[in-house]
């Protein structure tokens, strides 16, 4: 199918997130969509999906003009689509979040449940995409439940396969395995369109790469370019891709844990016998695929989820069963990894929100009554320090881009004295400007001699802060590993495998990436 | 630096925001919903009216008398709803004592809403504090003064007992705050009448479900000659107390900001339960007081009636005021308004005083769609509803 | 005689994977609560025991057997017997769910007084020994399930011996030494009977918030469907036609529900208690001006009769109690059957339930989101409806002002406690209704408990249920929450 985008425009209000973007999918391609966070490719995306309406420009489908004014109708048209945030139901079986939308039914609307089993069985072999039909997706590993996106969009007859970031819930081999199937489905002519701000992948998969700036294309770009060209045309100006740091000074052990053991909510080991030191003046990062356990150590940590067994200490002091609020006072600064959800409140302006910890110290408060005056004038410090683009420190921070948001979180937990900063996915969904401050400020705290956790699925970003690394698989710590570990090493003990193992895999089997390096 | 978490496109869309102030645009917005109230009443007004039946009986052949009658009906009705509001001295003061504990009530409902929590159950709260203060009222026989002071106090205890039982239920347990409460009003209702028919609170010599009158000393002092007392001030000094409480102290720091997002709040190591449990102990206060002044100013002795639907009409009072105190005493007074205009109005017009419950409601309905009132008066700005204010789930 | 097949399930032939899943601290918790919750019953099962009055306790019984033949009933009594070792073996096989082993002593229950129907039509019991009987059960079941054994499995079936252990020594407690007997068929009866409306309405919540819209409204749909059926039943005379007027006014209502919710994002328990004052205003300010003066023509609305199903209303015990109600109930019935169904095995109930758990993922497959919501809430408002016709044609016969007096709330708190599943939803429901009925009952029956007490007690046990046993409730993920496009 040949696809093409012509002079697509969308704007919010004053905001042009898709300024006149044209773009032609051949055939039988694997194009590159490139672009930092917030440039516009999801708003692109969700146009040829019919979730939003472009303001003008056109959709061209063989030659012919098509208007899609839902996904329904991108659907009818060929046009798959495998979210970000995967569409699926959680409580529904894999095979129901397959059929929903065109049910297999015996007549009178009654769903025909064994026909639906056999299709994606069917879909699944055909592919070598395995899932069990009658599994619960909220009982499958994020990886699955990919792969029951992409099930679902086969399901479809997708003629164009839209992945929006799809490497983010994978490990270096399941992203092999991702590339395999992706070149299986370019052999049956069917073309996809990656949307990613990744370098390393873009090189490795792309047939043709498109790059997004702002909203606009500022052109296109051979997979044989160096990261370096491909940086300075997503961002606009030459970046650092390293973050320049100097060797660790490592103190006292600031964060002692020993036995910890999580059990959460449905009876599952989350966090499974974990040993780890944090020495003041280091970063160790804490490096694993999505859903392995990290979340869980964190909020142990912070006291946000019960302890099972095992005990935790902060400068030689047991706080394993002091509360949240305690061990903040303790000196724990806390970066969570879902800040709009656990981070800050959207509502409140940037003042109170850079006091969210804070209010019931002096000066902010006397007695019970508020000082307003001295919350104010500590967010004016906080945003000239931080560099907080924002138009009144009344606003709500809601009204802040993501990168600016996650500086109002990290000002505030580097507003007080700190042993231990843990900081979770500490630039996630952030511009790549503000990913440079964040990583400077946090390598800063380090060298003011605060221990640093951080918990990262970013091998790149693990790479650019760690001086440990302890890699987390299924609850349990695998190894901890020196900063200079090779990719593939890591993605192997990613998936459970210990060093030794690990060093011997990685030489013999090199993945895509891997052999980037 | 993995995901678009926010993609530009979440953003909710800003069209043709206006160079008013919020307040003023609300305060637009609830006008014209006022006025959209007054038609639907007046349909109803209408249909009602004796004279407009029998005119229409012979519609084709006179219409005219059918719309003028209709027109009569309509204009003498609100005309009497309006003079028994505010017209003279003496309705200006029962639409104020009709004020006073739905003031106190939808502050209790007001503060609830902004920790996050819908508090339903401020008729149970007011009527426990009823029986408290009662009680205190007329079995104790203390001097001037102190009595009157005890006796609310009591009142205030007897409400934010039942209303803490909500947040304390909620905190430990999860128990969702909708069903406790309205429970928790039935439960409040039976022990009432249960109470009434006991030799410690039925009046001697009487065997319907009536108290002795409370002390004179126990009594809210009146304002002026009418039935205005002295719970009116009160109510004000309560709303006072509650925005400083929201605004300017770091217990309501804490409430507005678990109501707004209470995993951020436990996160920043504040305690949600506690909030919850603060919340609705206040929130049961504000409810009890109401009480007070419902059985020490207006009514005196305790019947099973106490509360009428004054705890009800609170939700709607607070709906309308929008959660914060300043709009939730002025929805007071203009449902106690319309309250003592409708009896007003009853009294001349003999239009049903439910009237008032339909324009109450359809009041509220309008104010919490502005984007229906806005269909409807195109030159109004935009404005957020308050379903975006207050959007929550039993999830949340 | 059923010895050889009641000690099976004791030792399943197929072995069970033992799922080594450690206890998570929600499940702990639930299970100090709910242990906690059963201790206590059953010490008060023992308290209730110790004060028990000397003498008798009557029990009385609608039913004779002379209709059937005494084969037919044994037949009957082993079928109930069957039924009741079925719920206990199936859970274990894993072919029910373990809650339906909650039913065997019920249905034990049933199986006992379809055997004394043979005999005369009551039957009395020595009060003190009963009672101390159900005790010492009640404790040991309590004390069973609090440690466990059987890794849980008899939950459902311990749980239930222990809550009607004490209604059960309740009843003895409270007539013991009465002349008069506890009418246990017309409990059932009536338990059904006031059951219903709060059934119809429990259901037509399930259906509006698994589309993700809350309905805190039924109680203005009841007082609406209430209203026209008193009133078109009055002018027409037709029953059908009043409950069609019924479900007809529930739609209406459900219609405000949909369009302020759906359209104009407002914030749905706003909405619901907002229109519960607007059915009252509405439906009061009417019958002020209309129904009040007019009663003999407007108000007079003729009550359904009870039908018999021939057959299957003969069965002893059984059929006085389900087969022997109105039309209402039997819809009731139908609507229990027909919302499960739909819900959970047509193309439409997929729908409605991913739209109120993820609507933008049903977006994506190209459902439209608005329109299975509406959709959902106006049907419905059918249920509703008919669940407000309940009041008047269904049973009290004259509409009064405010006379649902809060069942719309009641049937939204069987919903919750019935976890949003319509049979859950019906269960909670019928546990409202048996208590509205045994406070009736029992203050004929002259106990010594004061009338408001008992009034009380279905509310506190809501209270405690939803504090103990339900605890953090999961509503369906959407609930509540409008859905905007992009």
């Amino acid at each position: 199918m040949h696809l093409e985008l012509s002079g697509l425009t969308k704007s919010f209000g004053s905001l042009v997130a898709n300024d006149s973007i044209d773009l032609v999918i051949e055939p039988g391609e694997i194009h590159c969509l490139l672009g930092e966070n917030g440039a516009g490719k999801s708003t692109l995306m969700n146009m040829l999906y019919g979730l939003l309406q472009p303001d003008s420009g056109e959709i061209i489908i063989n030659g012919e003009k098509v208007v899609i004014d839902s996904p329904s109708a991108a659907i009818r048209h060929g046009i798959g689509m495998v979210h970000q945030h995967f569409m699926l139901v959680p409580v529904f079986t894999v095979a129901e979040n397959i059929m929903l939308g065109r049910e297999q039914t015996r007549g009178g609307g009654v769903l025909d449940r064994k026909k639906a089993y056999a299709r994606v069985r069917e879909l699944s072999d055909q592919y070598g995409l395995h899932v069990d039909p009658g599994a619960l997706v909220e009982d499958i590993p994020v990886g699955v439940q990919q792969r029951v996106e992409i099930i679902k969009a086969l399901a479809n007859d997708a003629e164009v396969l839209i992945l929006d970031e799809p490497t983010a819930v994978l490990t270096p081999s399941e992203i092999d395995d991702l590339i395999a199937v992706m070149r299986q489905f370019k052999e049956a002519g069917t073309s996809i369109v990656f949307i990613t701000h990744k370098l390393k992948e873009v090189k490795a998969i792309a047939d043709k790469i498109t790059v997004i700036r702002r909203g606009k294309v500022v052109g296109q770009a051979e997979p044989s370019a160096s990261e370096e060209e491909l940086a300075e045309m997503m961002v606009g100006r030459a970046v650092e891709l390293v973050v320049d740091k100097q060797e660790a000074d490592a103190g006292d052990v600031q964060l002692e844990v020993r036995g910890l053991t999580v059990i959460d909510e449905r009876g599952h080991t989350a966090v499974d016998n974990v040993d780890l030191d944090v020495r003041a003046g280091e970063i160790v990062a804490l490096a694993g695929v999505q859903g392995n356990g990290q979340t869980e150590l964190t909020e142990a940590l912070l006291g946000l989820t019960p302890v099972a067994a095992g005990a935790i200490s902060l400068g030689g002091k047991n706080i394993t069963r002091a509360g949240t609020r305690e061990r903040l006072e303790a000196g724990i600064g806390y970066v969570p990894e879902d800040r709009a959800h656990d981070g800050f409140v959207g509502s409140f302006s940037v003042a109170e929100n850079l006091v969210l910890d804070l209010f019931r110290r002096a000066p902010f408060s006397a007695g019970v009554a508020l000082r307003t005056g001295e919350i104010e004038r500590n967010c004016e410090e906080r945003v000239e320090e931080f560099d907080i683009r924002t138009q009144s420190i009344t606003l709500p921070v809601s009204s802040l881009s993501g990168g600016n948001q996650q500086k109002v979180v990290l000002a505030r937990e580097l507003s007080r004295s700190l042993k231990l900063l843990v900081a979770s996915q500490p630039t996630r969904g952030v511009d790549v400007g503000s990913i440079e401050f964040l990583h400077k400020r946090i390598v800063r705290e380090r060298d003011n001699g605060t221990a640093v956790l951080i918990v990262s699925t970013e091998l790149d970003e693990i790479a650019a802060l760690a001086d440990r690394i302890a890699v987390m698989y299924r609850g349990r710590i695998v190894g901890i590993v020196g900063a200079d570990t090779p990719r593939d090493e890591l993605g192997l003990m990613m998936a459970g495998a210990s060093k030794q193992e690990a060093e011997v895999e990685a030489t013999e089997h090199p993945t895509t990436l891997g052999s980037m390096e | 630096m993995t995901t678009d978490t926010e993609p530009v496109v979440e953003k909710p869309p800003v069209r043709r925001r206006s160079g008013l102030p919020g307040w003023a645009v609300q305060a637009l917005v609830s006008l014209s919903a006022i006025v959209l109230a007054l038609v639907v009443g007046a349909v109803l007004i209408i249909i009602g009216d004796e004279k407009v039946k029998s005119a229409s009986s012979y519609f084709f052949a006179a219409p005219g008398d059918t719309i003028s009658a209709a027109l009569t009906a309509v204009g003498d009705a609100y005309q009497a709803l309006l003079v028994g509001a505010v017209g003279g001295l003496n309705p200006i003061a029962e639409s104020l004592t009709q004020a006073t504990p739905l003031i106190c009530g939808g502050l209790a409902v007001s503060l609830a809403f902004r920790t996050g929590l819908f508090n339903i159950g401020a008729q149970g709260q007011l009527i426990v504090g009823a029986i408290f203060a009662a009680w205190v009222g007329f079995a104790w026989h203390l001097p001037v003064g102190i009595h009157l002071i005890i006796a609310v106090i009591a009142g205030i205890i007897g409400g934010a007992i039942w209303g803490g039982l909500v947040g304390l239920l909620k905190a430990r347990t999860g128990a969702h705050e909708v069903i406790v409460t309205i429970m928790l009003n039935y439960v409040a209702i039976y022990l009432l009448q249960w109470l009434l028919t006991t030799s410690a609170f039925q009046r001697p010599g009487r065997t319907d479900p009536i108290s002795p009158i409370v002390d004179s000393n126990a009594q809210y002092p009146q304002l002026s000659g009418n039935r205005l007392h002295l719970g009116f001030v009160l109510a004000l000094v309560a709303a006072a107390f509650v925005w400083w409480l929201l605004n300017r102290s770091t217990v309501g720091f804490e409430l507005r900001a678990v109501g707004a997002n209470p995993d951020a709040s436990r996160t920043a190591g504040m305690s949600v339960g506690r909030a919850y449990t603060i919340a609705m102990l206040v929130a049961g206060a504000l409810a009890g007081l109401a009480g007070t002044q419902q059985v020490l100013g207006t009514d005196l002795p305790l019947t099973d009636g106490v509360a009428a639907s004054v705890g009800f009409d609170s939700i709607t009072v607070a709906l309308l005021g929008r959660g914060t105190p300043v709009g939730t005493v002025l929805a007071g007074l203009l449902f106690g308004a319309l309250n003592a205009g409708g009896l007003q109005m009853q009294l001349q017009t003999q239009t049903a005083l439910t009237l008032t419950t339909v324009l109450q409601a359809v009041i509220v309905l309008f104010v919490a769609a502005p984007a229906l009132v806005r269909s409807i008066f195109r030159f109004l700005p935009r404005e957020r509803g308050l379903g975006a204010v207050l959007a929550k789930g039993w999830n949340g | 005689m059923t010895t050889t097949e009641a000690t099976e399930p004791a030792g399943p032939t197929e072995p069970v994977e033992v799922e080594r899943t450690i206890e998570s601290p929600t499940e702990r918790a639930q299970r100090i609560r709910y242990g906690s919750i059963l201790l206590v019953l059953a010490a008060v099962t023992i308290l209730l025991a110790a004060t028990t009055g000397d003498g008798r306790a009557a029990f009385g019984l609608l039913g004779g057997s002379e209709v059937l033949g005494s084969a037919a009933a044994w037949v009957g009594i082993l079928v109930l017997l069957a039924a009741t070792v079925a719920a206990v073996v199936l859970p274990f096989t894993g072919r029910a769910p373990r809650a339906t082993a909650a039913l065997a002593p019920l249905l034990l229950l049933f199986a006992v007084m379809f055997f004394k129907t043979k005999g005369s039509a009551s039957f009395s019991v020595p009060a003190g020994a009963t009672a101390w009987t159900l005790a010492v059960l009640a404790v040991a079941c309590a004390v069973v399930w609090v440690l466990r054994v059987a890794g849980g499995r008899l939950n459902g079936l311990l749980g239930s011996i222990v809550v009607i252990g004490f209604f059960a020594a309740f009843l003895c407690w409270a007539v013991a030494g009465k002349n008069l007997a506890f009418p246990i068929s017309n409990q059932f009866q009536g338990t059904l009977n006031f059951a219903t409306p709060l059934i119809l309405g429990a259901l037509a919540g399930v259906v509006c918030e698994r589309a993700g819209v809350i309905n805190i409204a039924i109680e203005g749909q009841f007082l609406f469907g209430a209203f026209t059926a008193a009133l078109v039943s009055s002018t027409t005379g037709s029953s059908a036609a009043a409950l069609i007027a019924a479900a007809a006014t529930g739609v209406l209502l459900a219609a405000l529900l949909a369009v302020f919710s759906i359209k104009y994002l407002v914030n749905q328990v706003v909405l619901g208690v907002v229109l519960v004052v607007f059915a009252t205003g509405v439906t009061g300010y009417l019958y002020d001006e209309f129904m009040q003066e007019n009663a003999a023509d407007l108000n007079t609305p003729h009550v359904l009769t009870a039908v018999k199903i021939p057959g299957l209303g003969d069965i002893p015990f059984i059929g006085p109690i389900l087969f022997n109600q109105t039309v209402l109930v039997y819809l009731m019935y139908l609507a229990v059957a027909v919302v499960t169904f739909v819900l959970f095995e047509t193309r439409w109930g997929l729908r409605v339930r991913s739209v109120g758990e993820h609507p933008k993922a049903a977006d994506t497959v190209g459902i439209k989101v608005s329109r299975v919501r509406y959709s959902a809430v106006l049907w419905a408002g059918v249920l509703a409806g008919l669940g407000g016709a309940f009041f008047t044609v269904g049973y009290g016969g004259a509409f009064v002002k405010e006379m649902t007096a809060g069942n719309g709330f009641i049937a939204l708190a069987a919903l919750i406690m019935g976890r949003w599943h319509p049979i859950g939803a019906t269960v909670a429901a019928l546990f409202f209704g048996f208590a509205t009925q045994l406070q009736s009952q029992l203050q004929i029956v002259d106990t010594p408990i004061p009338g408001d007490l008992l009034l009380m007690a279905p509310y506190l046990a809501t209270v405690v249920a939803v504090a103990g046993l339900v605890g953090r409730v999961r509503a369906p993920k959407a609930d509540g929450e409008p859905y905007v496009k992009g």
